[in-house]
Parts: C-alpha cells; structure tokens; sequence
C-alpha cells in the first residue's frame, strides 16, 4: 500500500459510550491515521462541548474537530441565554442537525454523552447520515465492528462506576488488538453529578489477549542506559 | 501474495512480483501514482519553549526549484510556522494568517495567542476541503505557554509534543521518537531539530540542502537560517576558472557598436570639458 502522506486525515477509530447508575464513561483509542502512517498516536478524541457533555469523535478528523467547535460555540450561546447548564438532549440534538443537513459532505459519526439533572446520565448516537439514537450504551469507529458480540454478552444494566471503566477499558483494549486503524492508549471521561474526571490508561497497562506480545526493552533503551547490562553466556 | 520460501535472504531487489506486475499493467491497472511532498519539517517542545526546523528544498517534480528556500514563515514575533506541500499554498495562506493576526493585535492590543493562529489556519482550511495543499506546523510561546500544533489540509489540528510533516516526516520521525524525551534544554533540542531534519535530507529525496532552525522561548525569539549546511558544493576548481582567449566566438557587430560608443564617449567628454571650462569662467550661471 503506497504512502499517501496527502489522505484526508481520519480517526480510523473505536469509540465507546455506557451509562451506569449515576452517570456515563466514554472512552476511545489515540490513534489518528493518514492513509497507512499514524500521524498521532496519542490523540485525544474525546472533545469537551459543556463542561457536562463530551463527544467522541470517529470519522473525518477535520470534520468532527469543526462540528465540535460549532456545537460548543451554539452550546455556549444556548447556556447564557437559557440561565442553566444545557441538556445533553440538546447537545445531542444540536450535533444531529449539522451531521444531517450536511451530510452529503461530512463524514463524522460521533457519541455524545453527559449528563445532566432532568434525565441523568444519557448517551446518544449520531452516526453516519445523521440519525440520533438515545441507547444505554453505544460503540461507534471501525474498531466497534469488533465489539458487537463482546457487548452482547458482558453488557449488564445498573453497573456501578467501577464496573463501567472496567468494560470500557477492556473493550476498547479488545478492539485494538483486532482493528489495525486502532491503537495507541485508551482515554476515558466519567461524567456525573460530581463533574467529569479524565483517565489515562498507556500500553502497558492495557492487558494483553490472544496472540499478543509482552512488550520487550528495545535495543535503543538498552543503548542509551548509562551502564549498559553485562552480556550473559 | 508471494510463497514463502526457504531461500535464506540475499538482499537486493525481488523480481518475483513482476510478471504479475506486467500482466496488471496489459489489462489497464494503472500503477498507484507517487505525489511527494518535498519537505522535511519538524517541532518540538523543549523546557523554555519551541524550536522549529525545516529543510530548504523547494521541488518541481523531479528538479529541485530552488536550493535555499525558507520554509519557517513568520506569523507574529512570537509565532513561527513550518509549511509543506505546495508553496504557493503554504506562503500564502501563513502570509494571509499573518497579516489577520497583525490587524487583531492592533484590535485587541494584546500579543498574538497560537490558539488564534491555529484557528484562523483551521477554519481556513477547512472551507477549501484540502484543496488548498497546506501542511503545517504552528509553534509559538504566548501567555499562556509554549504550543505546537500540527494542521493537516483538510483543516483538522493535533497538539503535540513534537511534530514532524513533509515527505520526510517518517525519517525525522524516527530520530524523535528514539531521542525526544520531555524536559530537553535549548541546546538540546536545537540538535535534536537540526538531526532529525537531516535524517529527512539524506534519506528523502524530496528533501535536501540546508537546515533552519527557528528557537522560540518567552521574549525573544532566534530564527537562525542555514544552522547546517551539510551539502557544500564540492566541485568548485581552487584555481578558479580561465578560459583560453578566442574561446568564445561572438558577432562581428558588436565590434561597430563599440567603436560607436567610443565615438558617444568622446563627443560627450568634450561636452563635459567644455561645461567645466565655463563654470571656472563664471560664463554659468549657479541657481537655487
């Protein structure tokens, strides 16, 4: 495959939305892909819209970063006029109307997620064609493909905080063994009534699954140590 | 795709894949087309601030255009930006940016902010769906710290802690992502600039010539052009050049127009002359 520095920048991605008993956790993948080449392996897809609604962001970088940067200017107006912090509905809602009315030329498919003091925690999917799904938990990105039947089976309603960045990070970790246009760390947001609490979760304490490898010192660590470790017979 | 064999591994090109290759090309199957860049451009955060670099090729398809070229465009005094891809896009939308934030400084009088540059960049950018082919890397120190940013044609931005864009950019990459750690004095990171961008130059053929680095901390900002010249002329004869007498043949008219000058030089230097005389005579008069 021939490297084409020129590709549109995408977030070949894995994005994930779940509610527990008291808020939601989002989480993502950092890895932000130029045809073949990682152009950022520590990215942070999880964008701020009010200091109570995140987005994840999968699709075309430049046209999720832009739909986010309008939804915030429109969240802020909406919030000094309404006297109140804005409902993640409305949010929701506000991403919805530019992914539809736009659609032919916008490629974004994104998870809004927040939460606030008329509904609680709540997730929404605006996919691709700009259709908005409110769901107890949604995965989105090309790495979500890998996810479908995981979440089936360990997806289980009221789970308490702990629980839910647990299944976060391990489904994302799951992902980004199979999806190649997936990798790097995993980042989650935890949003409820206490307000919003950021993890970071690098490689090596991602747990490892079939086929993987435990990650060894490279040669250059061992080069750039002062006092290089004595050969061994 | 290819049998593996047994065969231990000798180097040099692998000719199994051409026949397929041919028989590809005879039914119509273009080959993928190689569009290059042509740039090796790189940043860094370092403990006071950023520091900028960029090669100083500027191609035309297989010609190097020009040999010194300055690829870190200016934006505001504490602004610095590094363009790749077509350089009439990078020179004139960072020249259009830059006159934008020289007008807001007058507005708000305030120093520029990196976020504003970055901005104006984006949503530039993003109007023009990646036609306008400008790939960049934004580094500044305002009040609120040191920032780089790297903006992609489409219009989408990352931060980062170091940056490499261009045709280049796996080489210099690769010397960041085995050297660079956080912390790095100013010393420090001008080398590290200064080696990665030469990693673009001797392994890109789109990248060549020279280095310039560009060091921003908070106050004052060094732009050093040519840091490196790793690629000096060799060929240059220590003697000079001669050329033998009669070597070069040139028209028989040129001959006439010489004497014909020589002949306007005269008439003139008598004009001369003669004004001189009257002046010493007091036959001029002088006037205010």
């Amino acid at each position: 495959m021939d490297l084409d520095l020129s590709a549109p920048h995408s977030t070949g991605t894995t994005i994930i939305g779940v509610t527990y008993n008291g808020g939601v956790v989002l989480g993502a993948d950092s890895r932000t892909s130029t045809g073949m080449y990682v152009a950022n392996r520590a990215s942070d897809k999880i964008t701020e819209l009010t200091d109570n609604v995140y987005v994840c962001r999968s699709g075309s970088a430049a046209d999720t970063q832009v739909i986010s940067d309008y939804v915030r200017y429109f969240l802020h107006q909406h919030t000094i006029q309404l006297g109140q912090p804005a409902t993640v509905k409305v949010a929701a809602n506000l991403v919805r109307l530019l992914s539809y009315q736009n659609k032919n030329m916008l490629q974004a498919g994104v998870i809004v997620g927040g939460w606030d003091k008329y509904e609680g925690g709540q997730i929404y999917s605006v996919p691709l064609g700009g259709t908005i799904l409110r769901q107890p938990f949604s995965i989105g990105g090309s790495g979500s493909s890998y996810l479908y039947g995981f979440f089936d089976q360990a997806w289980k309603e009221d789970m308490t905080h702990e629980e839910a960045e647990q299944l976060v990070v391990k489904a994302a970790s799951l992902a980004m063994a199979r999806d190649g246009a997936s990798g790097g760390v995993v980042r989650t947001v935890t949003i409820n009534a206490e307000g919003v609490t950021r993890k970071f979760y690098g490689g090596d304490t991602l747990p490892l699954w079939h086929d993987e490898l435990e990650p060894t010192n490279s040669l250059l660590d061992l080069l750039s140590s002062s006092v290089p470790e004595p050969m061994s017979t | 795709m290819v049998k593996m064999t047994d065969l231990p591994t000798k180097g040099g090109f692998s000719f199994d894949l051409c026949t397929r290759n041919q028989m590809l090309l005879d039914k119509g199957v273009q080959m993928p087309p190689f569009r290059k860049t042509g740039t090796t451009i790189v940043g860094l955060v370092f403990q006071d601030g950023v520091v900028l670099g960029a090669d100083t090729r500027a191609t035309e398809g297989p010609i190097v255009a020009d040999k010194n070229c300055e690829k870190i465009h200016f934006m505001a005094p504490n602004i610095y930006c590094c363009g790749a891809g077509t350089a009439a896009d990078t020179e004139a939308v960072t020249d259009m940016v830059s006159s934008q934030l020289q007008l807001h400084r007058y507005a708000t009088g305030r120093e520029s902010r990196v976020v504003t540059a970055l901005t104006l960049l984006k949503s530039h950018l993003f109007s023009y769906q990646g036609h306008v082919s400008a790939a960049l890397v934004l580094g500044g120190v305002d009040v609120t710290g040191p920032h780089l940013q790297t903006v992609y044609p489409h219009g989408s931005t990352d931060t980062l802690p170091f940056a490499t864009m261009g045709s280049g950019s796996l080489a210099a990459m690769s010397v960041f992502e085995s050297k660079y750690r956080e912390g790095l004095t100013r010393e420090e990171g001008i080398e590290l600039v200064a080696e990665a961008i030469c990693a673009g130059i001797f392994n890109d053929l789109g990248s060549g010539s020279n280095v310039d680095v560009c060091v921003i901390t908070k106050g004052q900002t060094e732009y050093l052009r040519n840091y490196q010249l790793p690629n000096p002329r060799t060929y240059i004869s220590s003697k000079g050049y001669s050329f033998v007498k009669g070597q070069t043949v040139f028209l028989e008219q040129l001959l006439l127009l010489v004497s014909k000058l020589v002949h306007v030089e005269a008439i003139f230097q008598l004009r001369v002359d003669e004004w001189q005389y009257r002046i010493n005579w007091g036959l001029v008069p002088c006037l205010c």
